[in-house]
C-alpha cells in the first residue's frame, strides 16, 4: 500500500522540508543583516547600504552617548518592572494553578485581557490617566506600563509552567513535620523556581524592547527603542546594530545555558531515580 | 457605592460560615474602590470615604482570617494571592480605559485650552469614523492579510519543527525565537537594508527583469519596493511570525502519530490524513496564532513608520499622531476605543468557542 503512495508521499514531505527550511531562512536573513551592518562603514548618516568592511564600530560601541545611556534606562528599567511583575504574577499563577475557587474563569479571562488589547490602545489609555492626573512623566510612568502588561505575561507563563504540579508533595512535607512555609520555600519553590525564572527572562526581554507603550509614557525619558526611533529620523549609525547584536549574542548565550542547565538537572533527576 | 454596603451586609451574614465569600467580596471592593478613586468616579471627600471603605474592607479580612482559623485562611489563600496584582491591573488597565472612554467623549472649550472636558462629544467618534475610516481600512485589510502570510509561512515549519524535529525540537524552537531577542524596531528597519532601492532584492529583480512582473502583482511601486503597502505587510508578517508558529506548534506537538498511522491504515492517503486528521486536530493552535498575529498587527505603527509612505498609514499612525503631535487627546482616545472595540468583539468570539488556554 505504501509504495503506492510513496512517491508523491515523498514529493510532499521534500516540499514541506523545503518550505520549512525557506521559513527559517526567512527569519534569519534580517538578524544576518543586522550584524552585517554592524561592521559596515557607512557614507552620510544612514547606515543602510553596504560600503566597507570595519571593527570600528565594535571597537567603540559606546561612542553614541545618547544610545548607551538610553540603554541603560531600559535596562534598569526592565530590571525594576521585572522584579515587581514577576512577584505579583507568580502569586496570580499560583493562585490559579493550586486552588479551585469561584470566579477563576473570570479571573482568567481578566488576565487575557491586558494580552489581547493592541499595546496602542494599552498606552495612550494609561497615558490618558496619567495626564488626567497630572503625573508627571518619566521612571515610574514607565515602571507602571511595563508591570501592567508584564503580569499577564509572567502569570499566564508561570501557570502553564507550573500546570501539573502536585501540590501533595507540600502535603508530604508537611506530613513529615515541616512547618507550612517550610514545606514550600523547601519542597514547592524550588520546583517551580524554572518556571518562574523563565517567565521573569521573558518579561525582561519584553520591557526592554517594549516600543508602543512606552512611547506615549515616556515624557522626556528615552529607552533603547525610544532612541533608535527617534535617531532613525536623522541618523541611523552602525553602533545600534553593535549594541541589538550584543544584546542578542547576550540573549542567545543566556537561552543556550538556561537549555543545558536544565537538561543536566533533568539527567541527574533521572539518574537518582533509576538507582 | 451601593458594592461597599452590599459587601458589608454580605460580612455580617458569612464571616463565619462561608469565608471564600468574603476573600471574593473583598477582592471586588478593593478592586471596584481602585478603579473608583483612579478613574476619578469620586472626587473630593467623597474619594476619602471610599478610601475608608477600602481600609475597612482590609481590615476586616484580616479579622476574619485570624479568627476563622486554618479552614478559613485556606480558603481565603487563593483570593489574598490574587489581590496585589489584580488591583495593579485595575489601577492601570481597567481605570485608563474608563479614561480614555470619558476622554473620547470631551471637548476643549476654546482654542487655548489645553485640556479637554467630558461634554458628551460624539463628534469625536464621527470623525474617527470618517476622517480616519482609511486607515481603519488599511490596518485591518493589512493585518489580515499579514495574518494569512504568516499562516503560509509558519504552518510548514511548525509542522517540520513537531513532526520531524526529533530531539532537536527544541533547539530549532530556539531558533524560531531567538531572532526576536533583537530589538523590534532594529529588526524592522533591517528589512529597510534588504528592501532598499540599492539593496540586494530590488537589484535581483532588476537582473532578472522581473520588475513588471511585480509591479503587476502591486508589489513594486515605480520600481520600489521601499515605502509601499507590500513592504509594510511584509515588515508586519516578518514582526509577528512567532506568534502564529508557537501555538500552532504547541497544539501540532499533542497530536498523537498513531491516529496518523490509523488513517493511512484505513486507506486515506497522506494528504487525506493531514487534511482529516492533522489539520483539523491543529486548528485551535492555528486560530489563537490568527488571534495573536491580527491583533498586534492591527494595532501597529512602527513597521507603516519605518517601510511605508503616507499613503499606507495605519490607524495606529493616527491615534499617535493626534495624540502626541496634535495632542487632540479626545479624536485620539475615540479612535482608540473603536479599535478596541472592534478587537475585544473578535476575543469574545473567540474565546467563546475556545477558551483562554491556547491564547498563552
Amino acid at each position: 500500500m505504501s509504495t503506492a503512495f510513496s512517491k508523491r508521499q515523498k514529493a510532499g514531505q521534500r516540499l514541506v522540508n523545503v518550505a520549512a527550511g525557506a521559513a527559517l531562512l526567512y527569519i534569519f536573513i534580517p538578524i544576518f543583516v543586522i550584524v552585517l551592518f554592524s561592521f559596515n562603514e557607512p557614507k552620510g548618516k544612514y547606515n543602510i547600504k553596504w560600503q566597507n568592511f570595519t571593527l570600528d564600530n565594535w571597537a567603540n560601541p559606546f561612542i553614541e552617548k545618547e544610545l548607551t545611556s538610553a540603554l541603560w534606562v531600559s535596562l534598569r528599567i526592565a530590571l525594576i518592572a521585572t522584579i515587581v511583575s514577576t512577584i505579583l504574577g507568580t502569586l496570580i499563577a499560583m493562585s490559579l494553578s493550586r486552588y479551585k475557587f469561584k470566579a477563576s474563569g473570570a479571573v482568567n479571562l481578566f488576565l487575557v485581557l491586558p494580552l489581547t488589547a493592541p499595546e496602542i490602545v494599552l498606552g495612550s489609555s494609561l497615558a490618558t490617566l496619567f495626564l488626567n492626573r497630572s503625573v508627571g512623566f518619566g521612571y515610574v510612568t514607565i515602571i507602571i506600563a511595563h508591570v501592567m502588561f508584564q503580569i499577564s505575561f509572567v502569570a499566564v507563563t508561570v501557570r502553564a509552567r507550573i500546570r501539573g504540579f502536585d501540590w501533595t508533595l507540600e502535603q508530604a512535607a508537611q506530613d513529615l513535620g515541616a512547618t507550612p512555609s517550610r514545606a514550600f520555600w523547601k519542597v514547592t519553590f524550588p520546583l517551580i523556581l524554572p518556571g518562574i525564572m523563565a517567565a521573569a527572562l521573558l518579561s525582561f526581554a519584553l520591557s526592554v524592547d517594549d516600543f508602543i507603550i512606552t512611547f506615549f509614557n515616556a515624557g522626556s525619558l528615552v529607552t533603547f527603542p525610544l532612541q533608535i526611533f527617534g535617531a532613525s529620523r536623522v541618523k541611523i549609525s552602525p553602533q545600534i546594530n553593535v549594541l541589538a547584536s550584543m544584546l542578542l549574542f547576550a540573549s542567545v548565550a543566556l537561552m543556550a545555558g538556561a537549555m543545558i542547565l536544565g537538561r543536566r538537572r533533568e539527567r541527574r533527576h533521572s539518574g537518582t531515580l533509576s538507582k | 457605592m451601593t458594592s461597599v454596603v452590599s459587601a458589608g451586609k454580605k460580612w455580617g451574614a458569612t464571616l463565619s460560615s462561608r469565608p471564600e465569600n468574603v476573600g471574593l467580596g473583598v477582592m471586588l471592593g478593593l478592586g471596584l474602590g481602585a478603579v473608583a478613586l483612579a478613574a476619578q468616579w469620586v472626587k473630593g471627600p467623597s474619594s476619602l470615604l471610599v478610601a475608608i471603605a477600602m481600609l475597612t474592607m482590609v481590615v476586616g479580612l484580616i479579622y476574619t482570617a485570624f479568627a476563622g482559623g486554618l479552614e478559613a485562611r485556606k480558603s481565603l489563600a487563593p483570593y489574598g494571592l490574587l489581590k496585589p496584582g489584580m488591583i495593579w491591573l485595575c489601577l492601570f488597565f481597567l481605570a485608563p480605559l474608563w479614561s480614555m472612554v470619558v476622554m473620547s467623549l470631551s471637548s476643549k472649550a476654546g482654542r487655548f485650552d489645553f485640556f479637554p472636558d467630558f461634554t458628551w462629544n460624539f463628534e469625536n467618534y464621527r470623525i474617527a469614523l470618517t476622517k480616519f475610516r482609511p486607515q481603519f481600512i488599511r490596518s485591518f485589510s493589512y493585518a489580515g492579510i499579514a495574518t494569512i502570510l504568516t499562516v503560509v509561512i509558519g504552518y510548514p515549519l511548525a509542522y517540520f519543527i513537531a513532526f520531524r524535529g526529533g530531539k532537536y525540537r527544541n533547539v530549532l524552537l530556539g531558533l524560531v525565537v531567538v531572532p526576536f531577542f533583537t530589538s523590534y524596531l532594529i529588526r524592522t528597519l533591517a528589512w529597510n537594508n534588504i528592501l532598499a532601492d540599492e539593496g540586494p532584492v530590488v537589484s535581483l529583480i532588476n537582473t532578472l527583469h522581473l520588475t513588471g512582473v511585480f509591479e503587476t502583482l502591486d508589489i513594486m511601486q515605480n520600481g520600489k519596493l521601499m515605502n509601499t503597502p507590500a513592504a509594510v505587510i511584509g515588515g508586519l508578517t516578518y514582526n509577528f511570525l512567532p506568534f502564529m508558529v508557537l501555538p500552532i506548534y504547541v497544539s501540532l506537538e499533542k497530536i498523537d502519530v498513531r491516529l496518523v498511522d490509523a488513517a493511512m491504515d484505513l486507506y486515506s492517503s497522506a494528504s487525506q490524513a493531514f487534511r482529516k486528521v492533522v489539520l483539523p486536530l491543529s486548528l485551535p493552535g492555528l486560530f489563537a496564532g490568527s488571534l495573536l498575529v491580527f491583533i498586534p498587527a492591527a494595532g501597529d505603527f512602527v513597521n507603516a513608520q519605518f517601510l511605508g509612505n503616507p499613503q499606507t498609514t495605519m490607524i495606529g499612525n493616527s491615534i499617535q499622531d493626534q495624540f502626541l503631535r496634535q495632542l487632540n487627546y479626545p479624536v485620539a482616545s475615540a479612535m482608540s476605543f473603536v479599535l478596541m472595540i472592534i478587537i475585544t468583539i473578535i476575543v469574545l468570539i473567540y474565546t467563546k468557542f475556545m477558551g483562554t488556554e491556547d491564547l498563552a
